[in-house]
């Protein structure tokens, strides 16, 4: 099978900062985020002509974003799905540059989720809104970390999954984190405790936040942002870094159903559509940046992204197999350090591409040796109740 | 000062309103089609089995069982901090429904809360609508 290659990332950023300590809006770290990697990329404001928004900024979104960054874009698309829409946009940015309706796309992030001092896990979830779902919901009080329990739950009832296990992805993430400077400095800048590789027992010791998830199995929260600028290929070719192909995508969401089952998520629908039009499987990854709010997270989701069979996650991660330096193991996960220990603005999505575009042109501070394919895989919303499920495959030449 | 309140639903939201009608009178409603028979909860105006039906409105016997929960020890909410620990759980009932509500009526969530626990509906009452939440019974 040959593959498409119809756009590429050609140039990224990642808002350095953590902690802005309030003197920076959410609008101001999207500018300043595209206009380095516009940068990255050789290119100028004035190349871009399609804007892909989830309108974190404020304002009206798609109508309020091309004039705060100057621009004249023939395609806006709002898709807002949470963390995953970033996974969302690049997949359509792809599709309209293959349909030739535009040729530099721009993505960007900002969030000030920190300095707001917004309780994203356990803020009570409360008072209902007139959405009719979240007015059956918000009497139970359940926390954004309950809804992510309540899946880890399910899974060790059903499987036999473990903390121990669990533990695992904390420990990679972590592992990654203190060879990045940026992610050190992050836990430096949120006053983490302990500064560390850490171990299994470390993770199961933390405090229990909501059962059976400990602290060290919730990410943080940060301030924080991003730029991705995808291309058209005449245009990626003349990029100042090698074009990093978005060679297949898949979108789904997933919400409770009569019977359903709580411990597989939307990527069972995202992924295949994703692996099948990359001509691809999950074995051939060398990367995978997979969404870690928790760790019953990325458990979940590397089994419905095919790494392994349903229920044997647990057991497959241990060992350190996800680590950046078991490339013969299988995917190097969250090189970056991830939602748990490096950057978690609220809807971290776009890290994936950019860390996965990193690995991709060797510049990751855990780089694995000749990386050439990587998996980005964002969920946006709750994984418990309802969520959305963006996977993307990339590819180097 | 006060007492901090749970969170109530709201008496107009459009497709849920009929649903927190029926609390006042200690009833659990639910939806089925009289053409499709699917099950549709949370309540909705349309069908989501099939584009003829009319949804009609029954009553639940209020008996399920957990499928999973999660004891909350941390809230920043003025209501729940003043709970935790308790228990949040999915509940699915004996008719099909599946909901979110807590899990009351144990000294000691974290011991005696399990998946698989058969439950039964014990209303909260409140002044213009009651809250469905479950406690344990004998299977």
């Amino acid at each position: 099978m040959t593959q498409k290659r119809d756009a590429a990332i050609v140039g990224i950023h990642e808002y350095p900062s953590r902690d802005v300590e309030g003197e920076v809006s959410p609008l101001q770290i999207k500018a300043e985020s595209a206009a380095r990697a516009l940068e990255d990329a050789g290119l100028n404001w004035s190349d871009v002509d399609g804007i892909y928004d989830a309108g974190e900024g404020g304002g009206m979104g798609g109508l309020t974003i091309a004039e705060y960054f100057g621009l004249h874009p023939s395609v806006i698309d709002t898709t807002s799905v949470g963390g995953s829409s970033y996974e969302f946009h690049a997949a359509h940015a792809k599709r309209d540059i293959a349909a030739g309706k535009c040729r530099v796309a721009l993505l960007t992030y900002g969030s000030t989720a920190h300095s707001n001092a917004r309780a994203i896990g356990v803020g009570g979830r409360g008072g209902a809104s007139m959405h009719p779902a979240e007015n059956m919901d918000a009497f139970a009080g359940m926390t954004l970390i309950a809804n992510y329990a309540m899946v880890a739950h399910r899974h060790m009832h059903n499987y036999g999954t473990t903390s121990e296990q669990l533990a695992e992805i904390s420990i990679a993430t972590r592992l990654h984190a203190m060879r990045n400077p940026e992610a050190v400095k992050a836990m430096e800048d949120l006053e983490f405790l302990d500064i560390r590789e850490t171990t299994i027992e470390d993770v199961v010791n933390s405090r229990m936040i909501a059962d059976p998830l400990h602290l060290l199995e919730c990410c943080m929260i940060s301030d924080g942002g991003g730029a991705v600028v995808i291309a058209a290929p005449e245009i990626a070719r003349d990029c100042r870094k090698s074009p990093v192909w978005i060679l297949g995508s898949g979108e789904a969401t997933k919400y409770p159903t009569r019977g359903g089952d709580i411990t597989s998520s939307a990527a069972t629908q995202s992924g295949p559509q994703a692996y099948g039009e990359a001509g691809v499987t999950a074995a051939e990854m060398d990367i995978a940046m997979i969404y870690d709010s928790f760790s019953i997270t990325v458990l979940t989701l590397l089994e419905d992204l095919g790494f392994c069979r349903k229920g044997e996650g647990g057991g497959w991660a241990q060992g350190g197999r996800l680590r950046f330096d078991r490339p013969s193991d299988g995917p190097a996960l969250n090189t970056d350090g991830g939602g748990l220990s490096s950057n978690h603005p609220g809807m971290r999505g776009i890290f994936l591409l950019i860390e996965a575009a990193r690995q991709l042109r060797g510049e990751s501070c855990s780089q694995v040796v000749d990386a050439k394919l990587a998996v980005a895989h964002g969920n946006g919303g709750m994984l418990g109740s309802r969520h959305s499920a963006g996977t993307i495959i990339l590819g180097r030449d | 000062m006060n007492e901090p309140v749970r969170p109530l639903p709201r008496a107009d939201e459009f497709d849920t309103r009929e649903f927190w009608e029926g609390t006042k009178q200690r009833e659990f409603r639910y939806q089925q089609c009289n053409h499709c028979d699917e099950v549709v909860f949370y309540p909705r105006r349309h069908c989501t089995g099939c584009t003829e039906g009319e949804l009609v409105w029954k009553v639940s016997a209020g008996k399920g069982t957990v499928y999973t929960f999660s004891v909350v020890r941390q809230s920043y909410h003025p209501f729940f901090r003043s709970r935790v620990p308790y228990a949040v759980a999915w509940i699915d009932l004996e008719e099909g429904p599946r909901i979110l509500s807590n899990i009351v009526g144990v000294d000691d969530p974290l011991s005696e809360v399990s998946i698989g626990m058969a439950v039964q509906v014990e209303w909260e009452e409140h002044e213009n609508v009651n809250i469905p939440l479950f406690k344990p019974i004998e299977d």
